[in-house]
């Protein structure tokens, strides 16, 4: 038995023009920023996407709120295939999928009060005026934990945390399904982190929102996420419940990826098991052929440089894109944090 | 019992700056001694004023608008007394240091090369062409750089983030200094990439024995590296302490709030993550008493010392920690193991 399915993305692609326009103003090379991503996020469910910077997270956020165009694939929300809608149908479906972003301070409108910022996608919608406006704005000031009184207030007078505050009202006062967050914690101060960590696990819980979490901070996603995407050079390398993906990685990308996370814990400092990847991740315009990741990996044989590997599932919905994917014996059996 | 060798004495350093809004108390009262070959580590939230007591130690700090007291000697020699000859002399050869940016380190006209040559002659006028030459070369390869004779004519933008990283480490090591000051060096970098660098420098460390001051707002990385940590709060130290005694016995209700609100990549956390509430003070303006006490949970129970006394700091808990705070000893002990576990 499977939940219902709030937004699903089929085979997402989306690459930039780039370089100089060569013969007949085409351009001369693609970067290939999200190259054939697939998921499904049920409904009420967080799913956290993870990757280092560059993989094509936010291009990812972007396509699903339609913010950009793909070159193809589709994005299906509600059973809808909302990829080539335009005008007043798109404007419906912004209403129901909204993103809140990583700056707090440039996200923010700073000649605008906050009243204004929070009830600006109402009036945009042109759904409701004057007393039912404001009496909205307050309430969603109430409800993400900011003073309904300083609704005339501007956002230099609000500190980093209260900012995301401000943009999290501004998401939800359409009532969304769905949230899509880039990175929302990613410029505040640890303490502030978890204020707005428990503040968004409180929001989903309460109005039952659709999440997908993105960030480059995988204790983050760790805390906050049901199920956990992989993303690597535009794909997908693995996907799964987080407790799977976390505690039994089956990619060496993600397994690497893990054990570069400092641990606070000085006990467990330097212990051996560790993978220290070496050099940088190679350039979207022209991706190692095969397994992406290979060029990096201690694994890869000459099967990952000929031919793609498929994402797979390995069983309980624990997906894979990997021609050696790790043994227990390897060491992914158990969590990094016990290395 | 190891001899202890200490390369950086910090007195009572203050830092104030005057600005249109007022006079900003930036670092206030704080001491500490860096020992040869150790990792001091500094973390606290941002402006709790970290950055400014490192450009303090290479007295970077404008010196129109700010005001510094205390004192600092390097291997020895007083800093504040220092000359501008005698600073330049001590820049670099004694004490270096390493930021989070690396492309703000470098010079986008000048090749890689040209920059860590450059920064080698101001200590070694009489090297001959070749000497540099090899020199760049050797740093190059030290920092893990692959291919360094044709890199090194390679300009700063041709390197990813992580590289320039190393090239700002060679360009700062590249006259031996005793003393590595390294201020959030891996915090615009991607995890692998932080864990490249962050080794790199512990082994770098373990060939020449420099000391490293090492700045960062992540317990994670304080927790990997560091051998003793500063805790800052509002420009004070609210606890110094052993690292493994920081995570097992923090002795300071700041640093409980702190560790109790970082996510872990253990599910056993999950649920609720600790808050600690409101925002860090304006520096213009601090509270009275302990900066900590408008979001402090136990500032009640001191008969109202929290609001009125600057607490200082004392032995709490374990023998190498002291911590700043009017609670009583066995309070302390017992709040901070329970946070410790
Ligand atoms: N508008 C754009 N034009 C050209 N390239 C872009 C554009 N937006 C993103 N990119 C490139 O696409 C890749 C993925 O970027 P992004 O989605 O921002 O990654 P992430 O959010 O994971 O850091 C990067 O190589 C980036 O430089
Ligand atoms: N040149 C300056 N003039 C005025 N205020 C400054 C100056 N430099 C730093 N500050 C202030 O000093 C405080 C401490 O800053 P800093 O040391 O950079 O904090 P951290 O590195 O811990 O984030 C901040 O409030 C900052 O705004
Ligand atoms: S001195 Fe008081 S306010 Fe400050 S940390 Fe200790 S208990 Fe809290
Ligand atoms: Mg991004
Ligand atoms: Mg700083």
């Amino acid at each position: 038995m499977s939940k219902p399915i709030a937004l699903e993305v089929r085979n997402l692609v989306k690459y930039f023009p780039t370089g100089h326009k060569g013969f007949l103003g085409r351009p001369s090379q693609e970067l290939k920023a999200v190259d054939g991503v697939s998921f499904v996020l049920s409904k009420g469910e967080t799913l956290g996407i993870v990757g280092e910077s560059g993989c094509g997270k936010s291009t990812l956020a972007r396509l699903i709120t339609r913010l950009l165009d793909p070159s193809s694939g589709q994005v299906i929300l509600d059973s809808q295939d909302i990829t080539h809608l335009r005008g007043r149908r798109l404007r419906d479906v912004r209403r129901q999928i909204q993103m809140i972003f990583q700056d707090p301070y440039s996200s923010l409108n700073p000649r605008h009060s906050v009243g204004q910022i929070i009830s600006a996608p109402l009036e945009v919608q042109g759904i409701v005026s004057g007393d039912e406006l404001m009496s909205r704005v307050r309430e969603m000031m109430a409800l993400v934990g900011l003073n309904p009184e300083h609704y005339n207030r501007y956002p230099h007078e609000f500190s980093g945390g209260q900012r995301q505050r401000i943009g999290i009202a501004r998401s939800l006062i359409l009532n969304p399904s769905v949230i899509i967050a880039d990175e929302p914690v990613s410029a505040l101060d640890v303490s502030i982190q978890a204020q707005i960590l428990n503040l968004l696990e409180k929001l989903q819980q309460d109005l039952g929102l659709s999440f997908i979490f993105i960030a480059h901070d995988l204790s983050v996603v760790r805390h906050i996420a049901d199920k956990v995407a992989v993303m690597y050079l535009g794909k997908i390398v693995e996907m799964g419940p987080s407790s799977a993906v976390y505690g039994r990685s089956l990619h060496p990308y993600t397994t690497a990826l893990l054990s570069a996370v400092p641990v606070a814990n000085p006990k467990k400092r330097g212990a051996s098991g560790r993978i220290r990847l070496q050099g940088d991740v190679p350039s979207p315009v022209n991706p190692p052929s095969g397994c992406r990741f290979r060029t990096r990996c201690w694994k890869a044989s000459e099967l990952c440089a000929s031919h793609e590997p498929p994402l797979i599932d390995m069983g309980e919905g624990h997906l894979v894109a990997c021609h050696h994917p790790m043994e227990p014996s390897e060491g992914a059996g158990k969590p990094p944090v016990e290395r | 019992m190891e001899a202890s060798h200490p390369v950086l004495i910090v007195e009572n350093l203050s830092v104030s700056f005057e600005t249109p809004d007022g006079i900003v108390h930036a670092v206030n009262d704080v001491s500490f001694v860096l020992h040869r070959g150790k990792t001091l580590g500094i973390v606290g939230e941002s402006g709790s004023g970290k950055s400014v007591t490192a450009s303090s130690l290479m007295r970077l700090n404008n010196s129109v608008t700010a005001t510094t007291s205390g004192s600092v000697q390097v291997s020895g020699k007083d800093l504040m007394a220092a000359s501008d000859d005698e600073l330049r002399q001590i820049r670099g050869s004694e004490i270096a240091m390493v930021f989070q940016d690396p492309m703000s380190a470098l010079n986008p006209y000048y090749t890689v090369g040209a920059q860590i040559a450059e920064a080698y002659e101001v200590h070694h006028p009489n090297a001959s062409k070749s000497e540099v030459q090899m020199k760049v070369i050797d740093m190059m390869t030290k920092v893990g750089i692959p291919n360094p004779e044709q890199r090194s004519k390679d300009y700063p933008h041709q390197f990813s983030g992580g590289m320039r990283q190393r090239i700002v480490i060679a360009i700062a090591l590249v006259n031996d200094p005793k003393i590595l000051i390294a201020d959030e060096p891996t915090t615009a970098l991607d995890v692998t990439v932080q864990a490249q660098i962050l080794d790199l420098m512990l082994s770098l460390q373990a060939e020449n024995g420099m000391a490293i001051l090492l700045i960062t707002h992540d317990l994670g990385v304080i927790a990997e590296v560091a051998r003793d940590v500063l805790v800052m709060y509002a420009g004070r130290v609210v606890e110094k302490a052993d690292v493994e005694d920081l995570f097992e016995i923090p002795t300071h209700p700041y640093s409980w709030g702190l560790l109790g609100a970082v996510s872990s990549l253990d599910d056993s956390h999950r649920g609720q993550l600790k808050t600690i509430e409101g925002a860090p003070p304006s520096l213009l303006n601090l509270p009275t008493g302990c900066a900590f006490h408008p979001r402090c949970t136990y500032s009640s129970e001191n008969n109202g010392q929290c609001e009125t006394l600057v607490p200082s700091l004392m032995q709490k808990g374990p023998e190498h920690s002291s911590s700043a705070c009017h609670l009583q000893s066995a309070r302390v002990v017992q709040i901070g193991r329970e946070v410790g576990k």
